[in-house]
């Protein structure tokens, strides 16, 4: 059987090479392999990284100094409303979902998804949404000369997107676009719980799996249950836009506050949706570079099934401006500070996790500890926005952008940086290089801060978020020109990334199997894997299956 | 990692038989999101009952399915007969059942074709004249779409089994099948519920 | 390198360009304390001030706590230069101290649950007392429309409200609804934000003890000019808003001086969307112009009230405003003149 897949298919990078472009090309549009289809996911969710760090860029150019005139107002309103959807939608929901693809077959030794095809349906439905949004720049006018890019915000509050007020097609484009892409996702997550639960190799209870492992599972249990609401709340949008429905039309009693629960159910869930994968990074990247054990396993798994259980009751938090009873202000409140407690447990494991330990600051961990330390202040303004009658003052403020910057980036992208450098080798076969690792490290951690902190004292000066422009005089000029700075030092660091994995790829050193000395089943088998990943079926007895072998005399299956 | 053997052994038969069967799996996860998407419907039923500005109101033109309903539930018992006929290899029981099953379930359809041109010609009722209209039409309709999908699934076995081609290898795919059948038999009693007795 | 110097310098000087204009606003603005949530001066943000405070505190204290711990195990774990390789002691996890971990973050929240759940109520939960101003808001895209339904006035991004001090109490209570898209009432100073949402009512109260002029504006995102949809609050002693009040019952005055202004305003659009009280100008679209010259700033806070910048607002908005529904009027430049002049009366 082995055999003849080999024959049918070259295993890694030299077979590939000795082929013509155009079939190399070919070999990537149809392929169903779950490494391909990780890898195409990943690269186009950088490549919609660049597109909106760049609208990011202009974004803080425009921002800069008071009364700015480098974009008019409506582009500027574009361009947040693409920035953000696009970060979310194609930045990091197909990078997440690309390292899943990647990695879940390999650390629980299958040979593929549970569904291949259905794999690359949903990346192909991905892509396509995806160039659907951008399309709008082209399409969006429609016959009335309105408008290009959707101007909405990427939360589309009704009814500003109703025809009255959005006229052209650019809305309809976001709506088409998000629907498709989400029917993407949930493609994905029903395939990865398919393929965790019924794939495993041998040996691999539940309860051996590595934490990234479940991460992705409860991640797509998330999803499966929190993206229907808003492909269902887009699709009375689009019956109200297109047939003249009366779901959010407020002229016909309508209500505007039912799409914001409806965004919300969706909307704060997909916060947790796309920080738990990060959760998963730090659990597999922390322990390997401290030499230890990740520490309460049990406490970690059960803390993240809880965070996903409490975020999906916590999202009128969002909502507290919009006049909601002091009951309701009251339950939100506390359901969501209560998220703190798991959430706290987690960041305790981690340091559990080092303490002890053999700390090797090498690149990943780098960003992982950044990582810890930034996702704390992030929760710790979480807390603060809890608190509805603080959350009065600071909602749609800088603040509250200050805040979900340091949970996607802070957070987020900065493990997506770390399972880059910690898994770039595994997939390509090649290190990336350390020195400019650093640079990378260096530089994006001090253009984050500089961008970052300062936002939220904008906020808390009374700057509210989503405007074009700022008076002078009200003391917003020089924290805005820190954070423009900060923001440009954070290009400069992505810019090294780039260099990086160029250099890497032509003329990088050579990885061997397991460079970090780890201890999951995905360093097991050669970098980058073959197509049908491993040789021969693997049989796992503990939760390192790396360690038992490497230390035979102590495995760790003595002690779970 | 200790050596496994290449061919399989008999602990790997042991363990890949302790897990779950993909198409099942898979099914009830689909089964899951569709849930939450109708939720959504029906929750924005239960908001906008009584806050149409301007008739007709449900209590006006509404009268329960009842035949379509009895229909539409017996569909559910009448497919498990014949899947279960089709375990034991009986092909001309399982095609009795199958059929019945795609009779009923187009019963269901020409019956809710017929409530709404009532509904649109005669009480003057569509998605855009008030609340109500939007807010039934979306949820009985999203409701029919599905009852159609699992039709031509149905119709599409019942072909394939007229034709000849259906043994008993492929229960296991009808079973599938038939808890989609399932689930939209339970969406319609939470649809029915809705509209007619608390929306009425 | 050389190449992009001149796109460089095109970046950095096209902004400062634009700077030079802002409509006298930064002067204005200048001499107004800036909006920060930390300087309350009405209960409700006083409140808000006091559990911030607190909340802020605690969260502190955590950090200094849990980032003490970060930062000493990555010095004091670091693996040593010269390190034989050996792993280290494989820990795997401890009940007490999980335990431990638990219990005192649940604790924590139970007792910031029990603050916030105050303050909620003691802010939303507020009766209307009988001797308090009522003011109807209503949002528009993108200026703020104030009524006073008990005193018979109405205005626009200026709210005039009476102070409101401890010995007479006369807290403002405001019916916040909205004529198009959702808006977000926010005056920093004085409470916290409320949303203003088409077909639904909220409410929300100041009372604020200190006289002056305070700075808000819109903090939803509304559509093109969401950033210019700036409000004032003049807080006044009572005589003064008393008398600011009989002011704003006046008609408009006629000034014979002004009649050809008069007519071009009454003959052309302008009367679709403007009231001017006691002429045939009756629109509800914009904001009303009966004492318009009682107002510091034009469009919503975007421009200083002066004959100059109202030339060149009635000339086209969009140079001061882009975006803003007010068509250009394309009248001649007498027109302009003679329409401007008739505004300026208009006290």
């Amino acid at each position: 059987m082995a055999g003849s897949i080999e024959q049918r298919i070259p295993l890694g990078a030299e077979g590939a090479v000795s082929l013509p472009l155009l079939d190399r090309i070919h070999q990537w549009v149809v392929t169903v392999d779950h490494k391909r289809l990780g890898l195409m996911y990943i690269a186009g969710g950088l490549v919609f990284f660049i597109v909106a760090g760049l609208q990011a860029m202009t974004i803080r150019l425009q921002l800069a100094i008071p009364n700015a005139g480098i974009v008019p107002p409506d582009m500027f309103n574009r361009l947040m409303t693409m920035h953000g959807t696009t970060m979310v939608f194609l930045v990091g929901m197909p990078i997440l979902t690309g390292f899943f693809n990647y990695l879940v077959p390999l650390m629980i030794g299958a040979r593929d998804l549970a569904f291949p095809r259905l794999n690359a349906f949903g990346f192909w439905l991905w892509l396509f949404g995806a160039l659907l949004l951008y399309f709008s720049y082209i399409g969006g006018n429609g016959l009335y000369g309105a408008g290009s890019a959707p101007d909405v915000g990427w939360f589309a509050y009704a009814p500003l997107t109703e025809r009255a007020f959005s006229r052209g097609n650019s809305t309809d484009y976001w709506i088409l676009s998000i629907f498709l892409t989400s029917v993407g996702s949930t493609a994905t997550a029903l395939n990865l719980i398919t393929t965790t639960f019924t794939m495993r190799c041998e040996g691999m209870t539940l309860r051996k799996m590595p934490v990234l492992v479940w991460m992705s599972l409860v991640v797509s249990f998330m999803i499966l249950i929190v993206l229907p609401p808003l492909s269902a709340a887009q699709v009375m949008l689009l019956l109200d836009r297109f047939v003249g429905a009366h779901f959010f039309d407020t002229q016909a009693g309508g209500s505007a506050v039912l799409w914001q629960h409806f965004f919300w159910i969706f909307g704060h869930p997909e916060v947790y949706i796309l920080v738990i994968p990060a959760f998963g990074f730090a659990s597999e990247i922390i322990p390997v570079f401290s030499r230890k054990v990740i520490f309460g396993y049990e406490v970690m798994v059960a803390a993240t099934v809880a965070i996903g259980f409490i975020s999906m009751s916590v999202w009128a938090h969002h909502m507290f401006a919009v006049g909601m009873t002091p009951a309701g202000n009251a339950f939100f409140a506390t359901s969501t500070m209560l998220v703190g407690v798991p959430t706290g447990i987690k960041i305790f494991n981690w340091i559990g996790t080092m303490w002890g330990g053999k700390i090797r600051f090498k690149v990943p961990m780098l960003f992982s500890v950044a990582f810890l330390l930034q996702f704390l202040i992030a929760g710790l303004t979480g807390i603060m926005l809890a608190v509805a009658p603080f959350d009065w003052q600071l909602t749609d403020t800088y603040f509250v952008v200050a805040h979900f910057h340091y949970v996607l980036v802070g957070a987020i992208i900065f493990m997506i940086f770390a399972a880059v450098y910690y898994w770039f080798p595994k997939a390509t076969g090649k290190m990336l290089n350390e020195h400019l690792g650093k640079w990378h490290f260096w530089l994006f951690f001090i253009g984050f801060h500089l961008t970052f902190d300062t936002m939220h004292f904008a906020g808390l000066h009374g700057m509210p978020r989503r405007i074009y422009t700022y008076q002078p005089g009200r003391g917003l000029d020089t924290l805005n020109l820190i954070e423009t700075f900060g923001a440009l030092v954070q290009a400069a660091a992505v810019l090294c990334l780039f260099v990086n994995v160029v250099r890497s790829l032509r003329s990088g050193e050579e990885a061997g199997n397991d460079p970090w000395d780890a201890w999951t089943l995905e360093w097991a088998t050669t970098s980058p894997p073959p197509a049908y990943n491993f040789v021969e079926q693997p049989v796992v007895r503990s939760r390192r299956p790396l360690w038992d072998l490497k230390h035979p005399d102590d495995p760790d299956s003595k002690y779970e | 990692m200790a050596a496994a053997p290449a061919v399989a052994n008999q602990s790997q038969i042991e363990w890949k038989g302790s897990l779950p069967e993909k198409g099942r799996v898979g099914i009830l996860l689909l089964i899951l999101t569709e849930s939450s998407f109708f939720a959504i419907f029906v929750v924005a039923y239960l908001f906008y009952i009584g806050k149409s500005l301007n008739g007709p109101y449900p209590k006006d033109v509404l009268s329960p399915p009842i035949i379509n309903t009895i229909c539409l539930l017996s569909s559910s018992i009448t497919i498990v007969f014949a899947v279960r006929a089709l375990r034991v290899g009986s092909i001309g029981t399982f095609t009795l059942w199958w059929l019945v099953t795609l009779a009923l379930g187009l019963e269901f359809m020409i019956g809710t074709g017929l409530e709404w041109q009532e509904l649109i010609y005669h009480d003057g009722l569509t998605i855009s004249t008030n609340l109500f209209g939007t807010t039934f039409f979306s949820l009985v309709g999203l409701h029919a779409l599905h009852v159609t999908i699992g039709l031509i699934l149905i119709l599409f076995v019942s072909i394939l089994t007229l034709l000849g081609y259906m043994d008993r290898r492929y229960a296991e795919r009808t079973e599938i099948l038939s808890w989609y059948w399932h689930f939209v038999d339970a969406v319609w009693v939470v649809v029915f519920t809705t509209v007619y007795v608390i929306g009425r | 390198m050389k190449r992009w110097l001149p796109i460089l310098i095109g970046l950095v000087g096209s902004p400062i360009i634009a700077f030079a204009n802002d409509w006298g606003m930064g002067a204005s603005n200048a001499k107004i304390p800036p909006p920060t949530i930390f300087t309350p001066v009405s209960t409700p943000a006083n409140e808000i001030d006091t559990v911030a405070y607190f909340t802020i505190t605690v969260c502190a204290a955590i950090f200094v706590i849990v980032a003490g711990l970060v930062v000493y195990s990555i010095i004091r774990f670091r693996e040593p230069p010269g390190d034989d390789g050996r792993e280290p002691a494989q820990v795997y996890g401890s009940n007490p101290i999980e335990f431990a971990w638990t219990t005192v973050p649940i604790l924590i929240v139970f007792v910031l649950i029990l603050t916030t759940a105050r303050t909620i109520y003691s802010v939303q939960a507020a009766p209307r007392p009988p001797d308090s101003i009522l003011v109807h808001v209503i949002g528009h895209q993108w200026w703020w429309e104030f009524r006073y339904p008990e005193l018979g006035v109405v205005t626009a991004n200026e709210l005039h409200v009476p102070l409101s001090d401890r010995a007479h109490p006369t807290p403002t209570f405001l019916d916040l609804e909205s004529a198009d898209v959702a808006h977000s009432f926010w005056v920093p100073r004085l409470a916290g934000k409320t949303d203003v949402i088409p077909n639904r009512k909220n409410t929300m109260w100041i009372d604020p003890h200190q006289p002056g002029i305070y700075l808000g504006q819109c903090a939803e995102y509304c559509g093109t000019e969401h950033a210019l949809m700036l409000l004032r609050v003049v807080v006044e002693p009572r005589p003064d808003f008393d008398r600011w009040i009989a002011a704003q019952k006046q008609r408009a005055v006629a000034d014979a001086s002004v009649d050809h202004g008069r007519q071009i305003f009454e003959t052309t659009a302008c009367v679709n969307c403007h009231v001017v009280q006691g002429t045939a100008a009756e629109g509800r679209f914009g904001p009303d112009l009966t004492h318009l010259m009682a107002r510091e700033t034009i469009g919503a806070g975007a421009a200083m009230n002066t004959p100059d910048n109202l030339k060149t607002w009635v000339h086209d908005p969009s140079t001061i405003k882009p975006g803003a529904l007010m068509p250009a009027m394309n009248l001649s430049q007498k027109d302009l003149d003679d329409l401007v002049a008739y505004l300026v009366t208009l006290h």
